[in-house]
């Protein structure tokens, strides 16, 4: 079954600004990945549950307890762009 | 001309009121100063990894099983994937296929009339960030920057989907309300609206009566009140009938409410929407509630507002008294904690809901500033019974107790509002009125009764208003008929 | 005299409590080899001298004061770049991370300080770990010390050719689909990936959560014990941690394989595996065989489709994963008109070809519509491989393979072609898929000069049966070469 990938569609999704040049040879690139990746159909798989973590542990929890939060200082320093006790980023457009 | 029926399903989303986030250890204190409750965790710092709050998932559980859900067994984390600013990981930490919580209900009354909501599901997730848009106006379509605080970034919030089950913009509120109430009374959020601890997004349709099918629904956002929430609701209803009569048709749609405005207006196509991308969340380990926790769950819920209303009817309350006591939770247990030392349980709600909900309006003030006790409440039903009180001088004692003035009795003695009802005090004053009104006196025995008010009148101007004018009245009946 | 830098951490650990030589010593041993080195192997990203040399003396004045902190107090080791370090910049081989200096430790760093021993830097990695070759790190491949015209392996390239040269005595890698133990395997190392659990990730820069998992390099099956035993344990701010008592790591590297029961997986006996390889495997089955122990074939046929279902799994959880680097909170930004341009510009300047690939491709693979045919399927495919490993280690303890296709290939050989290069993880993938720990152990040379690496795999937890075997192995292969280039007097390039 060939694969159809609507590359900028998928860019997009994944915040990805990219050349139409870029966008082309990743999309061929990921059509040749997913024909052999589609291998994965080839098992009967009926009835199977799916596995999503390795170990079977449930209730990971931790006790509602107050832990000391980062210096504000050391991470600001580390923002690409700061304004006083904030982080600032460009106009936001709104949800897509 | 059509009859339209509107189909309502309502989002609440409520922030609990745990001491730290939902995944991590920073505190939750909506006051700290802006990016000063952060962690790697909640900033998504690279290598953060999030541990579930024990106390949040107890929580939700407690909501669910308040709402009559299932508590579900084995339940799931996934991600949620989408980019926006104010979201740390760019996806949220939330339940999808499987949430903790399913199949509940609320009971509703909206003017006597009752209804059944449907509870779809109750998930735990985490909330935002936020953030502040550099402009004049503060609106975000205005802005040329934004300014950004993680410390909300990673609170516990719960979401709460009813089923489509509501028909009014009475009944929205009428739910809202009672959800806010029931999440209220467990404790487990402060579920304030205005500060967005509480907030809900409705989804609408209409559709001709009687129709099965339900028309297209748009999604209303920005309700910061219950007043707002039905407002928005109505008008949502208005403009949808208006488009499909005037031949239009209902796009599926994120509309944003206009408190201002009062109208509704376009945010975003559900058609273009966000492709979620929800997988399991390979971070977290599955829940899983088994028979004995949810047991300790059911049996651990206090008292919820609909039971306790119709307790307190019971108990001969009037129903429009009762649902004021019990809408301010405190009211109800201090009524409650008052009626078990014994006092009058009409007498307790008609102050309660009268002089108390007044002066705590008045004043701005919460009932656990005044200092006022089940035992003053007591002791002022008591002085009343005893005589020593009218039930005009109890409600200015209730009054100044609220104002932190002392016991009722104290009270009544320092502000001397105690009425003579010793009838060998008030003996003589009767007396004397008698015998400087010989005339009054003739009336009287003539069986005339008119002048009656005015010795009382004379007596409680002679004790300056303090003596007990039912007592005052049978002493002069008994003086001018007796023998 | 050897040179400090090319003893065992056995060896390093003996001589630092019989007074031979301080940890300053062998600090500064391993850090001239690396000022000899770097230049050919490019092994390292930050070498912290400073922060080594105060570590080292800090070691050497609590072992005088009789604190002795075990087998790694005061050896200089080095910690891949996609575990972060307070103060210390972490890249993960990422432009995105260009100049971040975390502000907190992974747990597997703070743990290594609290055992005193020494941090020398980080090391280079393909981008995010993402790559089988270290040619995708942003900051330059790194190159083989067998072969600087051949790639060490990856993506915990770095780890393998600083400890293979001897500019570390022991190292941290990541491994999330063989990132240990193939390059473990081409520069003639041991490498461990360990049960998923058993290593807290906790400050581990994730790949593929469900995948990833921190384990040791070392020269010996010793070595590598003890610096699984000084990382491995349950770490409450990681809920995968393995809640359980920490497996037994080195308790039976004293008891042979007398009765063992190994099984060959057929399923990489033959095609596509390099002759080379095949051979040395098998000499290695007839010693264990005389050894006394029971080897027959085993087969797992959803192995052969643990790739596939790798190449689905792993890119969807990265596109996760890798959402967070947006040029808001830390690393790279490139300006835009909004925010939404900031971030998609941020996104596509800092991260390199292989990132950007995989992200798009676990993006489409969770997408509405294809979830079911690729995601969901390879699940359940994951499912189908546990069932076979379980079943399969009812018959026999351990499992054995070659852990690469083929020995160390040439630099560039396969950049060009994605799906070539993703080939060179099709023996180690599947203890990954079924969470079950693993490892490499050297067992000799190819034709070329080139190590050879034999991969053990065991049940889950059971990290005690797979040194057991590694330490036979290691003892009769007798591997005892080194890269020429493991010298102090080798002038830099």
């Amino acid at each position: 079954m060939p694969v159809e990938i609507d590359i900028a569609k998928v860019a997009k999704l994944a915040r990805l600004a990219l050349s139409p040049e870029k966008l082309e040879e990743y999309g061929a690139q990921l059509v040749d990945i997913l024909e052999h990746a589609e291998r994965v159909g080839g098992l009967p798989t009926e009835g199977v549950p799916p596995t999503s973590h390795p170990l079977p542990m449930t209730n990971a929890f931790r006790a509602d307890e107050v832990r000391p939060s980062l210096d504000r200082d050391e991470v600001l320093e580390q923002a690409p762009q700061s304004e006083g006790p904030y982080f600032r980023v460009p106009r936001i457009l709104g949800e897509t | 001309m059509t009859n339209w029926e509107a189909v309502i399903g309502i989002e609440t989303h409520v922030e609990l009121q745990t001491r730290s986030k939902m995944f991590c250890g920073c505190e939750v204190n909506f006051s700290a100063d802006p990016n000063t409750t952060v962690c790697p965790v909640c900033l998504a710092l690279p290598g953060a990894l999030p541990v579930p709050n024990e106390e949040a998932i107890e929580g939700i559980l407690k909501i669910g099983a308040a709402l009559d859900c299932e508590l579900v067994e084995s339940s799931l984390f996934h991600r949620k994937n989408y980019f926006y600013p104010d979201l740390p990981k760019n996806y949220q930490i939330s339940q999808y296929d499987v949430p903790l919580c399913v199949d509940g209900h609320i009971d509703i009354d909206v003017d006597g009339e009752e209804a059944r909501v449907g509870i779809t599901r109750v998930h735990m997730e985490e909330d935002t960030g936020k953030s502040l848009h550099g402009s004049d106006t503060g609106r975000i379509h205005d802005a040329d920057h934004s300014l950004l605080d993680f410390n909300r970034s990673g609170v516990p919030l719960v979401e709460i989907v009813s089923e489509p089950d509501i028909r009014s913009p009475e009944q929205a509120r009428a739910y809202a309300a009672e959800l806010q109430r029931v999440v209220r009374a467990l404790g487990v959020s402060d579920v304030r609206l205005e500060e967005g601890s509480v907030r809900f997004d409705a989804n609408i349709s209409v559709r001709p009566a009687g129709q099965a099918e339900f028309g297209t629904r748009t999604e209303v956002k920005n309700m910061n009140s219950l007043r707002s929430l039905q407002r928005a609701i109505a008008y949502e209803i208005q403009r949808q009938i208006g488009v499909i009569e005037g031949n239009g048709e209902i796009v599926q749609e994120t509309r944003h409410w206009n408190e201002d405005s009062g109208a509704t207006s376009s945010m975003r196509s559900k058609e273009e929407s966000e492709d979620y991308r929800y997988f399991q969340e390979p971070d977290l380990v599955p829940l899983h509630v088994d028979g004995e926790w949810r047991d300790r769950v059911f049996a651990g819920l206090p008292e919820l507002p609909s039971a306790r209303r119709k307790r307190i009817v019971a108990a001969g309350v009037e129903p429009q008294a009762a649902a004021t006591l019990v809408e301010a939770g405190d009211l109800a247990d201090l009524f409650d904690h008052a009626v078990s030392l014994g006092a009058d349980r009409k007498q307790i709600a008609n102050w309660l809901t009268g002089e108390v909900v007044a002066h705590l309006r008045r004043n701005e003030v919460a009932l656990a500033d005044t200092g006022l006790s089940a035992a003053h409440l007591n002791e002022l039903g008591s002085l009343v019974g005893e005589g020593a009180l009218s039930s005009t001088a109890a409600k200015e004692v209730l009054g100044h107790v609220l104002s932190g003035e002392g016991s009722p009795r104290e009270v009544a003695a320092a502000r001397d509002l105690t009425q003579i009802s010793d009838q060998t005090a008030l003996d003589a004053e009767v007396d004397a009125v008698l015998a400087a009104n010989p005339d009054v006196v003739e009336r009287l025995r003539s069986g005339d009764m008119k002048p009656i008010g005015f010795v009382v009148g004379q007596v409680m101007k002679a004790t300056r208003g303090k003596a007990d004018p039912k007592l005052v009245s049978e002493l002069v009946r008994s003086k001018t008929q007796g023998d | 005299m050897t040179d400090l830098a090319d003893l065992s951490i056995a060896e390093a650990g003996a001589g630092l409590r019989r007074g031979d030589f301080s940890s300053v010593e062998l600090t500064d041993a391993a850090l001239t080899r690396a000022g000899v080195t770097e230049s050919h192997l490019h092994a390292y990203l930050t070498l912290d001298q400073h922060g080594a040399r105060a570590a080292a003396t800090a070691a050497d004045q609590a072992l005088a004061a009789g604190e002795d902190h075990g087998p790694l107090h005061g050896i200089p080791l080095a910690v891949k770049d996609n575990m972060v370090t307070r103060g210390m910049e972490t890249t993960a081989g990422s432009k995105i991370l260009s100049g971040y200096v975390p502000p907190y430790n992974a747990t597997v760093v703070d743990r290594l300080s609290a055992k005193r021993a020494v941090i020398l830097g980080k090391t280079n990695l393909d981008e995010f770990a993402m790559g089988s070759s270290t040619e995708n790190s942003a900051y330059g491949p790194t190159r083989n010390p067998w072969d600087t015209d051949r790639v060490p392996g990856g993506s915990s390239g770095g780890s393998a050719a600083a400890v293979s040269v001897g500019s570390a005595l022991g190292a941290l890698g990541s491994d999330t689909g063989g990132s240990i133990r193939q390059p473990a395997a081409m520069c003639g190392l041991v490498g461990v990936k360990p049960t998923y659990g058993v290593v807290s990730r906790y400050g581990l820069i994730a790949f593929a959560s469900s995948l990833d998992q921190i384990g040791p390099f070392a020269r010996s099956v010793g070595d590598a014990a003890s610096l699984l035993e000084a990382v491995a344990g349950y770490d409450p701010r990681d809920a995968t941690s393995y809640r359980g008592d920490t497996p037994e790591i080195s308790t039976l590297l004293d008891s042979g394989v007398a009765g063992m029961r190994i099984g060959v997986l057929a399923e990489l006996s033959g095609d596509g595996i390099d002759p080379q390889i095949q051979d040395a495997c098998r000499r290695m089955y007839d010693a264990l065989a005389d050894a006394g122990a029971e080897l027959k074939e085993v087969s797992l046929p959803a192995t052969e489709y643990a790739l596939s279902a790798y190449y689905l799994i792993a890119p969807a959880e990265a596109s996760a994963n890798l959402a967070r680097f947006d040029g808001v909170r830390y690393g790279l930004r490139v300006d835009g008109e909004t925010t939404e341009e900031m971030m998609a510009a941020s996104r596509a300047e800092g991260f390199g070809p292989e990132v950007a690939r995989r992200i798009l491709l676990g993006t489409y693979a969770l997408s509405a519509g294809y979830y079911d045919a690729f995601y969901g399927q390879a699940q359940k495919v994951r499912t189908l491989l546990r069932n076979e490993f379980a079943a399969t280690y009812e018959e026999v303890d351990v499992i054995v393979s070659p852990t690469s296709p083929t020995t160390a290939f040439a630099i560039g050989e396969k950049t060009a072609d994605p799906l070539s290069m993703y080939f060179a993880d099709v023996c180690t993938i599947a203890s990954n898929l079924a969470g079950d720990p693993s490892g490499s152990v050297p067992v000799g040379l190819d034709a070329e000069g080139l190590p050879i690496g034999f991969q053990i795999m065991a049940p889950a937890l059971h990290e005690a049966q797979l040194f057991r075997l590694a330490a036979e192995v290691e003892r009769l292969a007798r591997f005892d070469a080194r890269p020429a280039l493991a010298t102090s007097e080798v002038k830099p390039a």
